[in-house]
């Protein structure tokens, strides 16, 4: 399913959408689609995957971690796309990976194995717009939806700009720092978002890890929330994990509501 | 505002959090390069606190043994044991200029940490220093002094407590504090403009070299030898020679335990003579990878070359054959660390003693020509304890 068709249908409703990152093959590839599916009962709108790097710079310790354990169990490039297509999910697909796994395996590549597999949108944290021309423009002839990421520093020229090479929706970070559950939504949330002028939906990640702080947030004008490291927190404490994945789900989606 | 790419390598790969810090940092720097006053109070650091310029030494003996006359850039006389303090002082100072109040850095040996804090604690900065976890062991008495100047020093558990791991803690301070806080990158590695800026810094050797070869020699060397594992060293002597095609550039890499690698690790650090293009830490380069785009830990018995990547101009200059790399493997670097004592008084940095067993093992097959000038990037003494204890089987 597309991103756009999904906002859209959420959008009658009167909903924001749930996004939810688990890294795929954490804690080992078999659970995965278990872990996918419980989130989606929960609520969650799209799956954001995960495909590991070993050095994961936009990322804080939970999602470094869970990068680390997925490597170890044999998570690579080949068996990440085996497992997407194996997955019997009808909401949309994001792959969230670091640019040089993408460029290793050759631009055109890596983007047709995305639409193969069922994949709707790539987002790549270390790819900034500026560097973005190539891939882009394979991502557009192939129908995948290429997201950037706009941040409380980002100038009105720099949102300008990247809002001229988005689709699918903006991502967009709430605070300064890296990814990482954290307690409180801060104003900055609300500045960013008034600054984001566009029709595309606005996604907003990075702290989020309950329903009450997904409201404000909610309540501020984004269109989709996207919670990372507290699923990933609960994946790795290895404890009635699918269970609380739905829970926690179900509770963020409940502040979902506009 | 991209910055300028060597060939295909170099840009801007960071998240978009950073983004505005590299305009901000591009932008300072290119208000104060060429600012008299900046220029000025560098001039002054470099020459009463810093202690330059250094000697280009005669190594009578080893030229002797060797058959051909080898000069030694003397960095290891910096204050602190290094080159490292020629960079670092350029970016405190640039800092200080950009009104920045916080300073972060990573470090693998120590040495940069060393200068970072140096050049932070003179200036007035909170600085910050990571620190892989095996690092801080291996080169315990650079944490230790790091300690003394005021610098706060954080060891870095993840991934292979290295380096690496370093640079991916540092890049996330940053990213949390980046409006008063400048990264204080200490080789020619990461986004533009750090490859450029680190470059122009550390020019400074390359740029006396040619002065006193001059009165020395007359002429410009046949070959420039210098270690490399970012690059900073080699970068810094080489670039004011890159338009004198006569003179060879020798970059010499950590060839470890042997040319080889396992399962996500290479048992060397020479991303320049078999690593692959990729993006690494900000920049595209050489680097040491598998076959999915997965980042290789390295190695090397020294720990300021056991680096994943290399600097992305670096990579350029060997594309278009104006660089040559090679490769000294531990026992090599060793075996040169204790020839260079013997021979000169003078003991070398575990680092530089890459570069000088090069020239000992390709002196006399004429490759290096009549008049070759090493890069002695660093002292020993940080890798005093280690070389012992390797020498007693330890």
């Amino acid at each position: 399913m597309q991103l756009s068709t999904k906002f859209s249908e959420l959008s009658a409703k009167k909903e924001a959408a749930l996004l939810a990152y688990v890294c795929a093959g954490d804690p080992n590839i078999e659970a995965t689609p278990a872990i996918v599916d419980s989130l989606i009962k929960g609520g969650a709108d799209i799956i954001e995957l995960g495909l590991p790097f070993s050095d994961p710079v936009a990322d804080g310790p939970t999602i470094q971690e869970a990068s680390e354990r997925a490597l170890a169990a044999g998570m690579n490039p080949d068996r990440y796309f085996e497992l997407v297509a194996s997955l019997d999910v009808d909401v949309p697909l994001v792959c969230m990976t670091y640019y040089n796994l993408i460029f290793q395996r050759g631009l055109d590549k890596f983007v047709k194995d995305c639409v193969n597999s069922g994949i709707s949108g790539l987002i790549v944290p270390d790819l900034p717009a500026e560097e973005s021309e190539e891939l882009a423009r394979s991502c557009s002839t192939n129908g995948v939806d290429l997201i950037f990421l706009i941040a409380p520093v980002t100038t009105d020229e720099r949102i300008k700009m990247i809002l001229e090479k988005s689709s699918g929706f903006v991502y967009i970070v709430s605070r300064l720092g890296v990814t990482g559950a954290r307690s409180e939504v801060t104003d900055a949330t609300a500045q960013i978002l008034s600054r984001v002028k566009t029709d595309i939906p606005k996604a907003v990640g990075f702290g989020i890890s309950n329903g009450e702080q997904a409201s404000k947030v909610v309540a501020a004008g984004a269109d989709g929330i996207i919670v990372g490291s507290a699923f990933v927190d609960i994946v790795a404490s290895g404890e009635n994990v699918n269970k609380r994945l739905e829970e926690l789900a179900s509770d963020i989606k409940s502040g979902c509501k506009v | 505002m991209s910055g300028p790419k060597y060939g295909k390598y170099g840009g801007q790969f960071v998240p978009e959090i950073l983004m505005p810090a590299l305009e901000e940092l591009e932008e300072g720097y290119e208000k104060y390069k060429n600012d008299p006053e900046f220029l000025k109070e560098l001039d002054y650091y470099l020459k009463d606190f810093a202690g330059r310029e250094t000697p280009l030494y005669y190594a009578k003996n080893m030229s002797k043994k060797y058959g051909v006359k080898i000069y030694l850039k003397r960095e290891d006389l910096v204050h602190g044991g290094a080159h490292k303090l020629n960079n670092t002082i350029g970016q405190a100072l640039l800092a200080k200029y950009m009104g920045k109040t916080r300073l972060v850095a990573e470090t693998g040996a120590g040495q940069h940490g060393t200068a970072t804090a140096m050049a932070g604690t003179n200036m007035g900065f909170q600085t910050h220093v990571y620190m892989g976890a095996k690092d801080t062991v291996r080169q315990r008495m650079n944490v230790y002094r790091m300690e003394l100047m005021g610098a706060e020093v954080h060891p870095v558990e993840s991934g292979s407590k290295t380096l690496k791991d370093a640079i991916n803690e540092a890049l996330r301070d940053w990213v949390s504090n980046v409006e008063e806080t400048h990264y204080l990158i200490g080789s020619v590695v990461g986004p533009h403009p750090y490859p450029m800026m680190v470059r122009d810094f550390q020019s400074v050797i390359g740029n006396e070299v040619k002065q006193q070869i001059m009165e020395k020699e007359g002429r410009y060397p046949d070959s420039i030898v210098a270690c490399t594992g970012g690059g900073s060293n080699a970068m810094g002597i080489f670039h004011p020679f890159v338009e004198e095609k006569e003179v060879k550039l020798v970059a010499v890499e950590a060839g470890g335990s042997g040319m080889k690698q396992t399962e996500g690790a290479a048992l060397h650090s020479a991303s320049l003579s078999v690593g692959e293009d990729g993006v690494l830490q900000g920049a595209r380069t050489r680097i040491l990878q598998d076959k999915h785009g997965q980042i290789l830990e390295s190695s090397s018995v020294s720990a300021g070359l056991d680096y994943s990547g290399v600097g992305p101009e670096l990579a350029y200059l060997a594309d278009i054959g104006r660089l040559t790399p090679r490769v000294a493997n531990d026992d090599m670097a060793l075996n040169a660390f204790h020839e260079l004592s013997l021979m000169e008084g003078i003991i070398p940095a575990l680092e530089s003693s890459h570069a000088v067993a090069h020239v000992m093992e390709a002196a006399e097959s004429g490759e290096l020509g009549e008049l070759v000038v090493i890069n002695l990037s660093g002292r020993g003494d940080k890798d005093l304890e280690a070389v012992r204890k390797i020498d007693r089987g330890e």
